[in-house]
């Protein structure tokens, strides 16, 4: 009997666990669903404005004759491409240009209020400049989405690189390690977590930057469709370029996590 | 000829306010195999004095060298062990105890060899593939151990190595720090603020005055305890006749102190 008592007790509190999970997973599916009925039931009810906010099932006429034909395929893989690009290089940049400054100290005291300023300023305003600069093509767009990442990643990360407990580089040194040794061995595993997070960030950062540039210049992608889709007054083009960003952005997102589990499950400190 | 031999070391920091003076004129010699403990209380310097007989600081005044070879960086024939165990957390224990060899460039399968031969001689063998969370404190420190003895230092300085561990592991740990340091001939530095400890497990006591650090007195510890285990010293009569002197030499310095 008594050895009975727990595990039941156990398995009661697995299920609660259980229950509240349920709970939770058919609150969301309710608000998912209450939310495009309901929007689908104003617009035939014309209660909002059906040619500004369209409705779901425009939307995904739409997008099914947008697949039959393939073009969407073309856009989002283009703004794939330029995304992907610009959030990794984003963090690579700012990555090195931070163990760059831990590197030479003399160079973090120079820089500071440079980053600073860099920083605060809206980096999407530079984008006419760039286009002129690297001309209306991919580039200036990837350029865009590395800018408007690096600073926040730089500085993200070299406030971690800091931070790193001073004695475990001491006993690097005590073996008589070098500098690049203490950086390789310590500061820069020490620092993955940091570095993930600021991944995370740079998803979100990224894709404003590349639509932004795509709203700017181009004639492919997501952003192109959602700025051609306002010119021509096609609200449901744009809604449902829109509806596809957020969908790749939260599985670039999951991707990330997904890294972060996987390098850094042995390290709860 | 000293093994070990500092001359008049001195160490001042500065900062923009003040120049303090945290050691002064230090003259030591510490023959090959001999533990030696610097015993005093907090802000001696005692600490500092590690770091610069390790190479790591450079004193402002004075020399330190090993078998009459100077010391102006760390030397791979001087290992450190650190207050924590300071075990990286993203890598594996085998990782661990290897960083040494890695570090100096001679990761050989004759070193890698002798380095896992003292997991087992501490009984942690089974431990290689672990994480450092995964082990207890005393476990750390024992791998720590390991991890600077892997490199095979000929002196050993030990900077509170027991001091963040609870008293019975403590009491283990010394019996085991002093029996492999004894067993594989090394010399060792051991720096810490507890009595007994530097009775139990050393061969001579350096006692330290503050402000500025500065050898106040030594004490030679008896043949009786030397020849016994840390724990065993502890029972012997010796012990507490020694605790008592060095307790009222520590008195005598908090009152200089306080003057």
């Amino acid at each position: 009997m008594n050895k009975t008592t727990p595990s039941k007790t156990h398995s009661d509190y697995l299920l609660s666990l259980r229950r509240q999970t349920i709970k939770v997973r058919i609150s969301q599916l309710l608000i998912f669903v209450l939310f495009f009925s309901l929007w689908q039931y104003s617009s035939d009810q014309k209660w909002i404005d059906p040619l500004l906010f369209s409705s779901p099932k425009k939307i995904v006429a739409l997008l099914i004759h947008k697949i039959a034909d393939g073009s969407i395929f073309l856009h989002i893989g283009m703004t794939l491409t330029e995304t992907v690009i610009g959030f990794l290089l984003g963090t690579l940049f700012g990555t090195l240009l931070a163990a760059l400054i831990w590197w030479f100290p003399f160079l973090s005291r120079v820089l500071d209020p440079y980053l600073v300023i860099l920083n605060a300023m809206p980096k999407v305003a530079i984008g006419p400049i760039l286009i002129v600069a690297l001309g209306p093509n991919l580039t200036s767009i990837v350029a865009m989405g590395i800018l408007i990442s690096v600073i926040i990643t730089t500085i993200v990360i070299y406030t971690s690189f800091r931070n790193v407990e001073p004695n475990y580089v001491k006993v690097i040194r005590s073996f008589g390690g070098s500098k690049y040794q203490c950086f390789k061995e310590v500061i820069l595993p020490a620092c993955f977590p940091a570095i993930i997070s600021a991944l995370k960030v740079n998803v979100g950062l990224s894709w404003v930057g590349v639509i932004v540039g795509e709203f700017l210049v181009s004639k492919q992608g997501l952003g192109y469709l959602i700025i051609y889709g306002f010119q021509v007054f096609n609200f449901t083009l744009v809604l449902m370029s829109l509806l596809i960003i957020a969908l790749l952005a939260t599985l670039m997102y999951q991707l990330v996590e997904a890294l972060e589990k996987k390098l850094i499950k042995n390290r709860t400190l | 000829m000293a093994f070990l031999q500092l001359k008049s070391v001195g160490q001042t920091y500065f900062s923009k306010q003040t120049a303090t003076t945290a050691l002064e004129d230090i003259t030591l010699s510490v023959s090959e195999g001999e533990f030696v403990s610097f015993l005093g209380p907090s802000g001696c310097g005692k600490s500092t004095l590690l770091s610069i007989i390790s190479g790591l600081i450079q004193p402002t005044n004075g020399s330190v060298s090993l078998k009459n070879q100077s010391i102006t960086k760390p030397h791979p024939k001087i290992g450190y062990m650190l207050q924590q165990d300071y075990l990286f957390p993203w890598k594996t224990i085998k990782d661990n105890i290897l960083v040494g060899l890695k570090l100096q460039g001679c990761l050989n399968d004759e070193r890698t060899a002798y380095t896992l031969s003292l997991m087992s001689e501490i009984g942690l063998y089974d431990t290689l593939d672990k994480y450092p969370n995964e082990l207890s404190g005393g476990m750390r420190q024992r791998v720590a151990l390991v991890r600077t003895l892997a490199t095979n230092p000929q002196i050993l300085l030990l900077d509170e190595p027991f001091s963040a561990l609870d008293y019975q592991t403590k009491l283990k740990l010394e019996d085991l720090v002093s029996n492999t340091l004894r067993e594989h001939g090394k010399t060792a530095i051991l720096v810490t603020h507890d009595i007994g400890e530097a009775i139990a497990m050393s061969d001579r006591i350096v006692l330290f005055s503050t402000k500025p650090g500065r050898i106040f007195r030594t004490f030679p510890v008896t043949s009786h305890l030397r020849k016994r285990l840390p724990f065993e010293a502890r029972q012997h009569p010796d012990y507490s006749v020694m605790f008592q002197q060095i307790w009222e030499e520590l008195e005598q310095i908090e009152q200089n102190d306080t003057e």
